[in-house]
Order: structure tokens, then C-alpha cells, then sequence
């Protein structure tokens, strides 16, 4: 069966159309297809959570959706999320807090932390450790990782309230 | 990791999706949250030559609380559960086991419909849909038709849904009294060792009606009727619970696994059920 689809989706607010077996995994799509190589592959069953990216505004593991079903979506890796210039709250906040060793699990962790943050700005340390518990990760032991999200969380309230 | 390849279909209504299912048979799936179905076909352990995605089809979403009863369309969300206050006044038991239900990324897709119609006995729903003795509502080409929860289950992956039909809703009576998800599990996101649904009634001190179901613990859930009746007209101390768990305990068939052998996971379903039961109990 060679029954390509024609596929269109917004990555990182910019436009991708081709054409692809509608069983090609999001993630293969992103990385092999797009060359957007942050998000990772951890695992083959749905455990791991490095291959995560914002699907029409969900936390998404993109190993676990065919392109086929995310034809017309809108999606947002950690590419979308800040550069090296212009780094998100959460990316300085993984690099001052040390919520990084490897690096393979960071890019699902800070695009998952940026949509449960978005979703609860006031999080307890365990909304925090809840919230993440869809991401693995090897090097760290976590503590880090959530003390980078609650600081991140500060600065972000902290933000809002000196722009009102 | 590399699923074979699919035909794939984005039906927009129900007449599509049964069409398909018609010409094809049991060499077509729906595809709901895809977050069972994927990972098998990644494992080439579920092979599926036509792929029905439910995405588009109109009238399978949502959740309504109406006169008593509570109807939760097949493709509302774990999330969307966990988020309707709705839905939480009404019967805060799903919010309960749905946020003991993997992790957040699998609930965003993984739905109700696709966890009770998967037929495996690790999913937490069936039970708790066997405790709350929810209605299943299946559509086929004859048309719709209304299975008991408690009926639908036959062994692992074998269900009362027939290759052709899809199950569009769950509903059930607004459930009164205390409740209670209780899991054991190993880490975030696995299956139960052991799992108790427990909805009670408590009136004048005394319990009037008690319903218990338990997950993972065979080859289907378990509604055990026989452990909610030992709870009935007591007033829930410690031998009506040893009651309930021995009766419960006569009803369930374990099999050993790689999370513990059958002696353990029945110590461990003893213990979970009167969690639950004493839970559920202080919310009555």
C-alpha cells in the first residue's frame, strides 16, 4: 500500500504541506520529514514523554499520533517555544536551576512545563510533579526540573503583575 | 515502533463509519485517542488494514447531566472529565479514577469510549462503569442498542461489541452516596495491581446500598455483587468489611504477572477494597 495522503500542517506558525503514508508517526514526521530535531524518542510505548509537542493546544506524545490524524493541525515544538536568542522563562530557568543533564528528555519537559503552566500558574510542588508525570527523564532525579518550573512560575507571575 | 501500513479514513458522520466497518469487517478499527491502539500497532501486535479515525464525526463529544442522569459522549477526554465541574458535582468518582489513569499528555487524547471499549481488563474505567452500572450505547447497522456494563465484558480484548458496531456513549443514574476509586499501581501511568470502585449509601448510620467493582484483578472487571451486599444493613465496621472482602475475593482470578503472583495481588485486593470501602464510607 502506497496510499500517500496530502498533509498540511502549521508548525511553529510556519506552513508544511506534503505528501505521507498516513501511518507515519508525528514524531518521524518532525524530525525526519521537517528537520525539527528537539523533540526526541525515549521509549516505543507512550511511557517517556521526550517526543512531546503542543497539539491544537494539548500536551501531545507525537510518537503516538499518525500524521494522518493531525492533518490540519497546529503544532508547537520546543523550536516554537524560544531560540537561542530569545529563550523562553523556562528555557533560562532549566539552565539556572541545572533541570538538565543530557538534554534528550528537555525539549518534551519544557514544551509539557509551558502548557501546565499555562494551565496552572500556581502550582504546588505536587501539581508540579503530577503535571509532569508524563515525562521520564534519566539525569536528574527531578528536583531540579521542578525547582526550574516553580521559579519559572514566579517570574511569570511576577511578570504579569508589574504589565497590570 | 514502526506500524504497518493503513488505509485511512476521516469519516464526518456515523452513516460513514459504519459503511466502512460494513465492507470491511474485522479488518477495520475505529481510532479514537489512539493511545491503546497505536502503541499496539507499533508492536505489529494489532494489525489493521483500515483505520476509521472518529476525530471528525459529528455528536461523540460532550457530557450532559440531565434528569438524573449522566451521558459522557465516546470521545470525551480523560482530561475533559478530570476538567467539567459539571460532571464533578455529579459524580466526582470519575474525576477520582481518571486522574489515577496514566499520565497527562495520554488523558489530553485517550478517551472514555476507547477505555471501557478496549477490553483490557488493566484500563480503569470498565470497572468503575461496572460499579455505577453504566449502559453502554452501541450503533450498528440495525441501529442502537443498550448493553449493561456488567454484561459487556467476556475475556480479555472480547466484548459484546460486534465487529461492525461502534459504542458512541456511556451513561448512567447520577450516582448518590460516598465513593471511591482506590488503585495500587507501580509508578504514574500503569496499569492497577489492584483496583476498587465502591459507591455506598449511608442513611440513619447504616448502609443501604453499597456497589463494588475491582480492576485487573481476571480477565474482564469484576462486579462483585455478593461484597456490596455484605455491606448492606450494617454499619460498615470491621466485620462487614472482612465480609465484603471475602466475598470479594471469591469473585476475582488473578493471574500472576510481572506485578506480583496471584497470593500477592489478592493480599493487595484485600487492602484496596477496604481503603475504598472506609473511604467511601466517610464521604457518605
Amino acid at each position: 500500500m502506497s496510499n500517500k495522503m496530502h498533509i498540511k500542517l502549521t508548525v511553529n506558525g510556519e506552513e508544511q504541506e506534503f505528501l505521507a503514508e498516513p501511518r507515519e508517526l508525528l514524531i518521524h514526521t518532525l524530525r525526519e520529514r521537517l528537520d525539527i530535531t528537539g523533540p526526541h524518542i525515549g521509549c516505543e510505548t507512550t511511557h517517556c514523554g521526550a517526543c512531546t509537542v503542543t497539539l491544537n493546544g494539548k500536551s501531545v506524545k507525537s510518537c503516538t499520533v499518525f500524521v494522518a490524524q493531525a492533518n490540519g493541525a497546529d503544532i508547537t515544538t520546543i523550536e516554537g517555544i524560544g531560540d537561542p536568542d530569545n529563550l523562553h522563562a523556562l528555557q533560562t530557568s532549566f539552565k539556572e536551576h541545572h533541570g538538565l543533564q543530557c538534554g534528550f528528555c528537555t525539549p518534551g519537559m519544557i514544551t509539557r512545563a509551558a502548557k501546565f503552566l499555562e494551565e496552572n500558574p500556581n502550582p504546588t510542588e505536587e501539581d508540579v510533579r503530577f503535571g509532569m508525570a508524563g515525562n521520564l527523564c534519566r539525569c536528574t532525579g527531578y528536583q531540579n526540573i521542578v525547582k526550574a518550573i516553580f521559579a519559572t512560575a514566579d517570574e511569570l507571575n511576577a511578570a504579569k503583575e508589574a504589565a497590570e | 515502533m514502526i506500524p504497518a501500513a493503513f488505509e485511512y479514513y476521516r469519516p464526518t458522520d456515523m452513516d460513514g463509519v459504519l459503511a466502512i466497518l460494513a465492507e470491511h469487517g474485522d479488518d477495520a478499527r475505529v481510532l479514537a485517542g489512539g493511545h491503546s491502539l497505536i502503541p499496539m500497532m507499533k508492536l505489529r501486535m494489532a494489525e489493521v488494514p483500515h483505520l476509521i479515525d472518529l476525530q471528525d464525526v459529528g455528536g461523540l463529544k460532550g457530557i450532559t447531566v440531565e434528569g438524573g442522569t449522566i451521558r459522557l459522549g465516546a470521545m470525551t477526554t480523560q482530561t475533559e472529565i478530570i476538567g467539567s465541574d459539571t460532571l464533578t458535582a455529579a459524580a466526582p468518582i470519575l474525576r477520582e479514577a481518571s486522574l489515577q489513569i496514566a499520565d497527562p499528555q495520554v488523558r489530553y487524547m485517550g478517551t472514555i469510549g476507547g477505555n471501557v471499549a478496549n477490553g483490557d481488563p488493566g484500563n480503569d474505567m470498565p470497572g468503575l462503569m461496572q460499579c455505577l452500572d453504566a449502559t453502554f450505547h452501541l450503533i450498528g447497522p440495525d441501529g442502537t442498542r443498550y448493553v449493561a456494563a456488567r454484561d459487556f465484558y467476556e475475556a480479555a480484548y472480547m466484548t459484546d461489541r460486534e465487529d461492525d458496531e461502534v459504542l458512541t456513549a456511556v451513561s448512567f443514574d447520577q450516582p448518590v452516596g460516598g465513593y471511591a476509586y482506590e488503585k495500587q499501581k507501580r509508578k504514574i501511568g500503569d496499569y492497577a495491581t489492584a483496583a476498587a470502585a465502591v459507591q455506598i449509601v449511608k442513611e440513619g448510620g447504616k448502609c443501604t446500598s453499597a456497589s463494588i467493582a475491582m480492576t485487573n484483578l481476571s480477565d474482564t472487571p469484576i462486579y462483585s455483587q455478593e461484597a456490596g451486599a455484605a455491606l448492606v444493613g450494617t454499619v460498615v465496621d470491621d466485620a462487614a468489611m472482612d465480609a465484603a472482602v471475602a466475598a470479594m475475593l471469591g469473585d476475582i482470578d488473578p493471574t500472576e504477572d510481572n506485578r506480583g503472583p496471584i497470593e500477592f495481588k489478592r493480599h493487595v485486593a484485600s487492602l484496596i477494597l477496604r481503603r475504598a470501602i472506609a473511604r467511601a464510607w466517610s464521604r457518605a
